[in-house]
């Protein structure tokens, strides 16, 4: 007799029903899947490193005439970062369809292809084959890794789902302190006195983590529908802003919903990245002569600790408390730690300061890590994937005009008589400014309108 | 389901899986905290 399972073709290695885990499955073998990934992309936040060196590709001791300038390499990292978002927004819907072994595959042969693109680059000197394959190829390769995982994790864990999504995204901010020193090392030994090693550095870079990545696709395991963990009941009714319900990735685009969440997304980073660009100069320049420039560098790798930890541990404290008393806590604890920073020069407290923009610093990164499980509060786990690859413009804006924001309101104010030190000051208390209307943002949402929930028809369809 | 290990491959399997992303990061943690106290000091 035949059945319509069996007029099927079974499934391909890569494709989400030859993934499902069987009985007796550890959940807790997933997590390290997703972080195989998050781990490699996280690198993105290190690839500063390279720039000095490449512009020194010709002169090799020193930037000779022809040799690239910080102003062009600084498009890399931006490029990239624009790549992540709306590659995310657009692969979305195709990921959550897939699954996570497809996608982590495509993710890693993006950005380790992108790697190998950026090393033909250094090698022929043409920028434009960097932008290409790190800027282009690398942040499509960002924006595939950072989505699927966390969806992953989400399902695997729907008693702690801050937790997983803190694990995923923890992985993203640790990458960088892996990447950083590795890639330092990797220059100083392909490097000789004709020779800056970057080049082969990009070649290693790109092999070993598309390697990584693709261990995490292999391993990867989703569950099997209608699974739960042991002991846990999920709840019957929507609860708060918790639901029960599902909203079309679609229509969530279209719910004010998405774009409170998009706007609070967007101003807790644009305000995290205006300590972060200006984290070491700020340091020295509000406290000159008790801070150097060596102690501000072991600063900044300070704070990269506390980003990475924030984002577990935010997101874990935001299962106990709720998302939206943990973007509160965010915004009202961060507008204070901004005045007090603007404030702590004339304190004359540098522990003070450096305690202030660690927590700050932990809450920017905690901000990444809950918008995941905020957004499957909201609309639903359905689709929580591609909604959140729509959000993540959110980052892509905050990271292009958040830097432009505060160096323009930063010059404006110099040019117009400020002291540099006091200059950081006013941007501070700017920076809390913008957190106030996310909290506005916050303290505004509500549960999404009945009329936009899928009927159970449509979400078995 | 229960989230412990159910035998011993499994129980390999995590810790594998666990050393091989684990160990990288706290090579990366250790990296940043020795270069922050070497500058701070």
């Amino acid at each position: 007799m035949n059945d319509t399972s069996s007029a099927r073709p079974p499934p391909g290695f890569l494709d989400r029903e030859h993934i499902v885990a069987g009985p007796g499955f550890n959940r807790w073998l997933v997590p390290p899947a997703a972080l195989c990934v998050h781990l490699c992309i996280g690198s993105v936040y290190a690839f500063s490193v390279f720039n000095l060196p490449m512009t020194r590709l010709i002169g090799i001791t020193k930037s000779a005439p022809g040799d690239w300038k910080l102003t062009e390499l600084g498009w890399i990292f931006s490029l990239a970062i624009v790549c992540l978002g709306l590659s995310a927004a657009f692969t979305g819907t195709w990921l959550d369809r897939v699954g996570p072994r497809k996608a982590m595959l495509a993710a890693a042969a993006c950005f380790g292809g992108g790697f190998l693109v950026s090393a033909v680059g250094v090698h022929m000197h043409a920028l434009g084959l960097i932008y290409l394959g790190y800027g282009v190829l690398g942040g499509c390769g960002l924006g595939i890794g950072y989505i699927s995982p966390v969806k992953t994790l989400i399902t695997w864990f729907p008693d702690r789902p801050g937790m997983a999504t803190g694990m995923a995204i923890m992985g993203f901010g640790g990458g960088a302190m892996i990447a950083s020193p590795l890639s330092v090392m990797l220059m100083h030994a392909f490097s000789t006195p004709t020779h800056v090693g970057v080049a082969e550095t990009f070649v290693v870079l790109g092999i070993v983590y598309f390697c990584f990545m693709a261990i995490g696709g292999l391993i990867v395991r989703v569950p099997a529908p209608g699974w739960a963990p042991a002991g846990y009941v999920a709840p019957r009714a929507s609860s708060g802003l918790v639901t029960t319900e599902t909203v079309h990735v679609d229509t969530a685009f279209r719910t004010p919903q998405f774009w409170l969440l998009w706007w609070v997304l967007c101003l807790n980073v644009t305000a995290g990245i205006g300590v972060i660009g200006q984290a070491s100069a700020m340091a020295q320049e509000m406290f000159p002569g008790k801070v150097t420039a060596v102690a501000a560098a072991g600063f900044v790798g300070l704070l990269s600790l506390f980003n990475m930890g924030g984002r577990f541990v935010w997101a874990s404290v935001s299962d106990s408390i709720g998302r939206k008393a943990t973007y509160v806590v965010f915004f009202v604890l961060g507008m204070a730690l901004y005045i007090l920073v603007g404030a702590t020069q004339y304190i004359g407290s540098e522990a003070l300061f450096v305690l202030a923009v660690c927590i700050i610093l932990s809450m920017y990164g905690g901000g990444f890590a809950t918008i995941p499980a905020y957004l499957r509060d909201i609309f639903g786990v359905r689709y929580v994937g591609a909604i959140h690859g729509r959000l993540l413009t959110a980052w892509s804006a905050a990271g292009v005009f958040g830097p432009v924001l505060v160096n323009y309101i930063r010059e404006y104010q110099i040019d117009h008589g400020v002291a540099k030190a006091d200059a950081y000051s006013i941007t501070m208390y700017i920076m809390a400014g913008l957190l106030l209307v996310g909290l506005i943002c916050n303290l505004a949402m509500r549960p999404v309108s009945q009329h936009h929930h899928l009927s159970d028809q449509e979400v078995e369809a | 389901m229960s989230d412990a290990p159910q035998d011993t491959g499994t129980g390999a399997r995590l810790v594998a899986y666990w050393l091989l992303v684990g160990i990288p990061l706290l090579w990366g943690v250790a990296q940043t905290i020795a270069n922050a106290t070497k500058m701070f000091r």
